[in-house]
């Protein structure tokens, strides 16, 4: 046993031996100016009432820690919306936490972003939904976005901060690869991720309106990487990370590089999850309002429901990938088989493997425009709990 | 050997009880280093040089010998990796 911290009172069981959580992902709201008909929050965040208080985060934050957490997002929603970010950067950066500020760019200020540097904050990603005004607006639901984020981006390495910008790829912005490149470029930021998009939440419900066809992602990913070259040769510090679709893929990813292994997401109203999206899962997630972080992290069935590979039926149970990749994501064998201990439906040993085919060809004849997406807003969120 | 290594704006690098290492954090990542990459990194500071550095690490470690050349390689490709800068 490696257990960390064994002087704990009551040290709750670890029957699988797990690791610390060596990140935590602090989803501070569900609350945001903009409407991505990708974004992976639950269909229906409007239906969360009581986020956080500031003093249950600075617990969280304490206790994450004190397990081994080094590693600390601020996510959301769009996290500046919260008022005590200033004091939350300020206590992380005080318990040692890499911080890391995951926004859209909207509520930031040029004093906002020293004030942030001030507290400690270690780094700032920016998202971004295009390379021009038109589509960037139209994607995200509002028609100042784009101008805001390219000031916030100046004002980000202005300040000194490394700076990652993130992208999300999907079928309307994916022939825009070059212009995203050269506005990164443009916009000197260290990192780039060019994240095609992931099929749940919100995105699940617009995966036919959002799914690149694979001659559009093979030509994407040409683009990348003739790109990557060029940076190379002029010895750029710039780094691309283009995270490709499993969709066309014929295993699984190793979903968060497996379940409860080092990944603690804290959601708005306090619910202890092991990814982002898990929520949607039918399992009962405790929170930290309620539990230790410690005894949820080790000892709760949630956390513990997928760990180690017991519970897996065939064609995972007698597979000999098992432990490379834990039999893919319990979200998309989910949402796309109805049972979470199925096979990820990716795989091609799936007997569910025909609903990747069929959303393959799909895409292949996708004609619909922006227009037929459902926006993230709290009006559509509403529909989604009331029916 | 004149050169100075720093660690870049946005990496940090810290001893972490939980994993019992040194870690160089950075946007969204983190390396845990082995025992000699953390011997190293701990004498990067902004102030001393390449050739001081080896020095230190030579009167700490005496029984393993000259370390110039591990020690030279290393920190190139901590700056390969542009973990560091050497100015």
């Amino acid at each position: 046993m490696t257990y960390p911290n064994p002087s704990t009172e009551n040290t709750p069981a670890n029957p699988h031996d797990a690791g610390p959580p060596l990140w935590l992902l602090a989803e501070l709201t569900y609350r945001c100016p903009l409407q991505c008909p990708y974004c992976s929050n639950p269909l229906d965040f409007a239906q969360t009432e009581r986020e956080l208080t500031t003093e249950e985060w600075v617990s969280v934050l304490r206790q994450g820690r004190k397990m081994g957490a080094a590693q600390l997002g601020f996510s959301g929603g769009e996290p500046l919306v919260r008022q005590d970010l200033p004091e939350l950067i300020a206590e992380a950066r005080n318990l040692g936490y890499y911080t890391n500020l995951i926004t859209s760019g909207l509520g930031l200020t040029e004093t906002k972003v020293d004030a942030f540097a001030e507290a400690g904050l270690d780094h700032i990603q920016v998202s971004f939904q295009a390379s021009d005004p038109e589509l960037n607006n139209a994607v995200a639901g509002s028609r100042k976005a784009f101008d805001q984020k390219l000031a916030m981006a100046r004002a980000v390495k202005e300040a000194g901060y490394p700076m990652v910008l993130n992208f999300v790829i999907h079928r309307h912005n994916i022939h825009q690869m070059n212009d995203i490149m050269t506005l990164c470029e443009r916009l000197e930021a260290d990192y780039v991720e060019l994240a095609t998009c992931q099929y749940y939440g919100w995105a699940f419900e617009n995966r036919e309106g959002l799914m690149p066809s694979k001659a559009q992602l093979v030509q994407a990913e040409h683009e990348v990487n003739e790109y990557r070259k060029r940076l190379q040769d002029s010895g750029s510090a710039m780094k691309l990370i283009f995270v490709t679709p499993d969709y066309y893929e014929e295993r699984p990813k190793a979903c968060m590089n497996g379940w409860g292994n080092l990944f603690l997401t804290v959601a708005p109203d306090g619910t202890a999850l092991p990814c982002h999206s898990a929520r949607l899962l039918p399992i009962d997630f405790p929170n930290v309002r309620d539990m230790e972080l410690q005894r949820i992290w080790y000892d709760s069935p949630g956390f513990n429901h997928y760990r180690g590979d017991s519970w897996m039926p065939e064609p995972c149970r007698s597979c000999d990938e098992k432990e490379k990749d834990f039999g893919g994501c319990r979200c998309q064998a989910y949402l796309l088989t109805g049972n979470a201990d199925n096979a990820d439906p990716v795989c091609s040993k799936s007997e569910y493997h025909d609903r990747i085919l069929a959303a393959r060809r799909a895409a292949d004849h996708a004609t619909a425009g922006l227009t037929g997406l459902v926006y993230r807003n709290a009006d559509n969120s509403r529909l989604f709990f009331r029916s | 050997m004149h050169q100075v290594p720093r660690f870049r704006r946005g990496f940090r690098f810290q001893w972490e009880p939980a994993q019992e290492s040194y870690v160089l954090l950075y946007p969204e990542g983190m390396v845990k280093l082995n025992g000699s990459a953390g011997a190293i990194l701990n004498e990067v500071d902004g102030q001393r040089s390449v050739g001081d550095i080896i020095a230190s690490l030579e009167q700490q470690f005496p029984e393993a010998g000259s370390l110039g050349k591990d020690v030279g390689d290393f920190l190139q490709d901590a700056q390969h990796h542009h973990w560091i800068e050497l100015s």
